[in-house]
């Protein structure tokens, strides 16, 4: 790939996915949705251009910045350079987009996938919550808030494990 | 300065001081889980500031910066609402800090969504969700504290004696508002969500007037200034120092 000279708009996909999210290393940032798309252009040099556009989870997610800087650095590394990365904030990022696949592997690294769909959630956190260790939902919300923006934090009243669980948003 | 920039500011604003004053509950929270939950919403409220500095930073041009403009302007230029500036006193009072302004805020950003200009409706959606989130976890105290212990129940009372004197401003429209937000209704709406959730708190209405105001066009309260010194020191003493 690197030395065919030619790089095409899969190649660039391709290599965007092995991006990984920072806190959350078992997932990539297509996984979370947070990578919307690679389109290419043709610039006014008559250059081909990849756009890659990407939003943020949380306002203030300080991966963000982190997310673009891993991006360029993915692209660099196979000699990439004819690319810009665009952040925007419309639509405004959800968990509906995380497919079951990706819960899973969210679940087999401990942390508690989204339950339900971003437009159902009740009063804070009212769903009910499975361990993502033993399985059982008997578990309790501790904090509304946790490790990250996007987690809160629970505890298992069955197995005693504390555990994060992905906010449905 | 144009009404649209100052406008875009006076919402940057808002969102950057109460993102200053709640990061101070950093390690001081009354129970670690309560810490996090303050800095994860001071979090958003520094994602929201910079959101709107950015925007009004490609609005005003020049050398105008998202850095510049939080780092580098005198009181007198902020827009905030005087009830963000506040000191956080005790948990009560800043609970009830947290819920006026969400409160507020939610429904401010559900109008904001509908506006014609792109990238305030995108900013908007975005601050929706954390905002509604910030909303029922306050709420959810408020009813803790007010319907709780009678200690907690005091220390509402007290803390709305402290506060509610700038809820109205709260409520009002900027002279340099766009058009985009029926502030008669937000005023409305968010007297009878707090008539609401007071009632089922067991928190009575207060009989006080709600009459501090100002903030909105740079008339602050002293605490501003003490916030502003503490927020932007290193930016003047290193000045262009970078993370």
């Amino acid at each position: 790939m690197v030395n065919s000279g030619y790089i095409s708009l899969e190649d660039v996909r391709a290599i965007l996915q092995s991006v990984v999210d920072p806190e959350i290393p078992v997932l990539t940032i297509a996984d979370l949705g947070i990578l919307r798309s690679v389109n290419e252009r043709v610039d006014e040099n008559g250059d081909l251009q990849f756009e890659i556009i990407i939003t943020p989870t949380y306002s203030g997610c300080p991966a963000t910045d982190l997310i673009t800087t891993q991006i360029r650095m993915a692209l660099f590394e196979n000699n990439i350079r004819n690319f810009s990365i665009k952040t925007v904030l419309s639509p405004a990022w959800t968990t509906d987009w995380m497919n079951d696949e990706a819960k899973e592997k969210l679940r087999l690294y401990g942390i508690a996938p989204p339950v339900g769909k971003s437009t159902d959630v009740g009063l804070l956190e009212a769903t009910e919550v499975a361990c993502p260790r033993c399985g059982s939902k008997n578990t309790k919300l501790v904090s509304a808030f946790s490790s990250t923006a996007c987690k809160a934090f629970y505890h298992c009243l069955d197995c005693l494990e504390p555990f994060d669980h992905f906010k449905c948003h | 300065m144009n009404t649209f920039s100052q406008y875009i500011i006076h919402l940057a604003d808002d969102a950057i001081i109460m993102s200053q004053r709640l990061s101070e509950w950093t390690g001081h929270g009354p129970v670690l889980e309560q810490d996090i939950a303050m800095t994860n919403i001071a979090l958003d409220y520094l994602g929201q500031a910079r959101n709107f500095y950015q925007y009004a930073a490609i609005l005003l041009g020049g050398d105008a910066t998202e850095d510049s403009l939080a780092m580098l302007r005198m009181e007198h230029e902020f827009k905030n609402h005087l009830l963000v500036e506040l000191p956080n006193g005790d948990w009560a009072q800043t609970i009830l800090k947290v819920y006026f302004f969400s409160a507020y805020q939610k429904l401010l950003m559900q109008q904001l969504v509908q506006c014609n200009d792109e990238q305030v409706s995108g900013i908007a959606e975005k601050s929706l969700k954390e905002v509604s989130y910030h909303f029922r976890w306050s709420m959810e105290w408020v009813l803790r504290l007010g319907d709780g212990t009678a200690e907690s129940h005091q220390r509402m009372v007290y803390a709305l004696g402290d506060t509610w004197m700038f809820t109205s401003e709260l409520l009002e429209q900027p002279k340099y508002h766009q058009g985009w937000v029926d502030y008669a209704s937000i005023k409305k709406a968010w007297m009878e969500e707090v008539a609401k959730a007071f009632s089922e708190a067991s928190i009575e209405w207060p009989h006080g007037p709600s009459f501090q105001t100002g903030g909105l066009d740079g008339k602050h309260t002293e605490h501003l200034g003490y916030t502003l010194a503490e927020m932007q020191y290193m930016q003047r003493t290193y000045p262009n120092s970078e993370w």
